[in-house]
């Protein structure tokens, strides 16, 4: 008699088995996992209590939090969800909390410093920020301090702007076929080469607007072998400030992962322009920008809102050079805070370092977006 | 087996027969028609039969008396191109063809005038091509003059007259020296097209500002930003200041507004603060060192 059948019964009951026990009685970090409690329950240690305040913030959990921080008096429990979230609409607004990472960087009997690394999941990828907690004993266990950070409010004003607006009307159905259409902005690429990099070609480069409008741009470079037939073909994506004012200047850079330089012929670049209703308001100063060399390369600074439009995401493309004005590298950072008027916001835009001795000079320029407004 | 060969016997016999029938035919049909005009087909015999004018995008079917002239009124036939004629008898069928050309008389262009913006002085900057169509919107292939004119607001006038080949003609014009919307005409008799071109400003020339202290920072205003022909800039072109000090930059894009850029930076002493728009750079300043 064939054993199959039995063997099937008996897999078939330990699998319902296990599924009732795993139902019944799930280990913590399942059921934390899943939203329904608590990872780690204990506060004995300095690194527990910001592991469970990690924990609570994952979960948005943002009462328990709250409650469980050691300096709550000195702020609300908005104030505390805002200085996470943002107090205006912004990149973290649509966010959550993907992962954190716990540091100690010092502790003693009643105190220690707990370095908490936050790394949120947002639409344009990871946003990380840290905050260094002071976390202090209360009786048996330990409660975290929160480093507030309270956003400064911009005073009830009316600002005027009067910057220009540009709208485009195509032509219409019951237009003669020979009538012409509004004409597309042009472009020009003013530089552009490619890269060799560990992990395949980059093209860099810059995209001018030479017209009196503005542009939608974005390019495409194709890959071509030096028997003339194409690699591929890839787009610059979001390495680019897709709104390009007149005479403003762009740089973009397109990944050709897994490709090397050696196999290229030549590069058939295609820039791509439309016409786009679109405001020269708001303006952006970036101030107080400095390179910093390797280890650790970087280029950081601060935006600047000179108008009075609120800017709820704001993209930094840094461009860099050499000493012959070449372009070496561009690198991109997405601010995850909204930019309210004359409020400096900080940003900070990584060089890979073996690139950071090459660099002489940059050139930055912020591409804004506003919910609701016109860019 | 034996029906089969019957079937290919007859279809040799009518291969045969059908052209012998047309050339011999008795119908008297002109050699063209100019598309729109009346005309007549006379077929001889007797009886009655249908006649069939067989064209491109046009199929007419008439019943006639053979013997007797069969009239077309002006606007019977109007697609330019070859027509097929079939006369369908009680005992016969007679086939002929003549030909429709387009109507003499111009009466729609089409013109296309790119680009319809471009910057000031560009050497054969602008073309006009142009296609000539009758009432009936046929090409109108035989050669006619067509006169290009474009013409600024300030009244400087290009002219140019071209003959169309094939019922097309173009010609190729430069942008003037001054911006404003231009007037593109083309013209045949009293039929003309109007397009619009407009010429703007190409790059800032001879970019300038100057710097003035302003409380706690420095106020930058460049002077009215014009291209190398002396227009003005227009509104919104983005004019980039740079300031750099020690250990540092600040870098703003401003828009133009009213002709200059303005804006204000963090006073540092020594700073070097330039300016520049698109690829052009202008002057540089030290800043009070």
């Amino acid at each position: 008699m064939s054993k199959g059948p039995l063997l099937a019964s008996v897999l078939g009951g330990a699998t319902v088995a296990l599924v009732v026990i795993g139902t019944m009685w799930p280990v913590p970090s399942a059921v934390a996992y899943a939203g329904g409690g608590r990872l780690l329950s204990s506060t004995s240690t300095p690194e527990e209590a910001v592991t469970k305040l990690g924990d609570e913030i994952r979960t948005q959990s943002w009462e328990k939090a709250y409650a469980s921080l050691a300096n709550k008096a000195e702020f609300t429990e908005p104030e505390f969800v805002h200085d996470l979230t943002g107090y205006y609409p912004s990149l973290l607004t649509y966010t959550t909390l993907d992962k954190f990472e716990v540091r100690p960087l010092h502790s003693s009997a009643d105190n220690a410093e707990i370095e908490l690394k936050l790394y949120w999941a947002t639409v344009v990828g990871d946003s990380v920020s840290t905050r260094d907690l002071h976390v202090v004993r209360n009786g048996d266990h330990w409660e975290s301090a929160w480093p507030i950070v309270k956003e400064p409010t911009v005073p009830p004003q009316v600002i005027a702007v009067n910057y220009l607006r540009w709208d485009v009307i195509y032509r219409g159905p019951g237009d003669d076929w020979g009538a012409q259409d509004v004409e597309a902005p042009h472009l020009r690429i003013v530089d552009m080469h490619p890269l060799e990099r560990a992990d395949g070609v980059v093209i860099l480069g810059e995209l001018l607007n030479e017209d009196v409008v503005p542009a939608y741009v974005s390019v495409t470079a194709t890959l071509v072998s030096k028997n003339q037939l194409p690699i591929a073909t890839e787009g610059s994506f979001d390495k680019i400030s897709h709104l390009l004012l007149p005479k403003q200047v762009t740089p973009f850079l397109i990944k050709f992962p897994g490709v090397s330089l050696s196999d290229v012929g030549s590069v058939r670049m295609t820039p791509l322009s439309a016409l786009i209703a679109a405001s020269a308001d708001p303006v952006i100063e970036i101030g107080n920008e400095e390179l910093h060399p390797a280890p650790g390369a970087s280029l950081t600074g601060q935006l600047i809102n000179q108008s009075g439009q609120i800017v709820n995401v704001a993209h930094v493309l840094g461009t860099f050079y050499d000493k012959s004005g070449q372009v070496v590298w561009v690198a991109d950072q997405y601010v995850n805070q909204a930019l309210l008027p004359q409020i400096p916001v900080p940003f900070e835009i990584h060089v890979p370092e073996d690139l950071a001795r090459n660099i002489s000079t940059q050139r930055t320029v912020v591409a804004t977006y506003s919910f609701g407004g016109s860019q | 087996m034996k029906a089969g060969f019957t079937w290919l016997l007859s279809g040799l016999a009518l291969a045969v027969m059908q052209p012998a029938i047309a050339q011999g035919g008795n119908m008297s049909l002109p050699k063209t028609v100019e598309a729109g005009n009346a005309f007549s087909v006379q077929c001889s015999g007797n009886g009655k039969a249908a006649l069939y004018l067989i064209g491109p995008e046009q199929v007419l079917r008439r019943d006639v008396q053979l013997g007797h002239a069969t009239f077309f009124p002006a606007g019977s036939v109007y697609n330019a191109g070859h027509y097929l004629v079939v006369l369908i008898g009680d005992s016969s069928t007679e086939s002929g063809s003549f030909d429709v050309i387009p109507a003499r008389k111009p009466t729609d262009l089409s013109f296309l005038a790119r680009p319809s913006r471009l910057p000031v002085g560009l050497h054969d900057g602008i073309t006009g091509a142009v296609y000539v169509y009758d009432a009936y919107q046929n090409l109108i292939t035989a050669p006619m003059q067509v006169s290009f004119e474009l013409s600024n607001p300030s009244g400087a006038v290009q002219k140019r007259l071209v003959a169309t080949r094939d019922g097309a003609a173009w010609t190729v014009m430069d942008s003037t020296a001054q911006q404003g919307t231009d007037k593109f005409v083309a013209r045949i008799g009293e039929i003309s097209s109007t397009r619009v071109v407009a010429q703007v400003p190409g790059d800032p020339c001879g970019l300038k500002m100057s710097a003035k202290q302003s409380g706690q920072g420095i106020e930058l205003v460049t002077d009215p930003v014009r291209d190398c022909n002396g227009n003005a800039v227009p509104d919104g072109t983005i004019v980039t200041f740079t300031e750099a000090f020690s250990g540092g930059q600040s870098t703003v894009d401003v828009p133009l507004k009213r002709g200059i850029a303005q804006v204000q930076l963090a006073d540092h002493n020594g700073a070097t603060i330039s300016v520049a728009s698109g690829v052009v750079m202008g002057n540089q300043i030290r800043w009070k060192e």
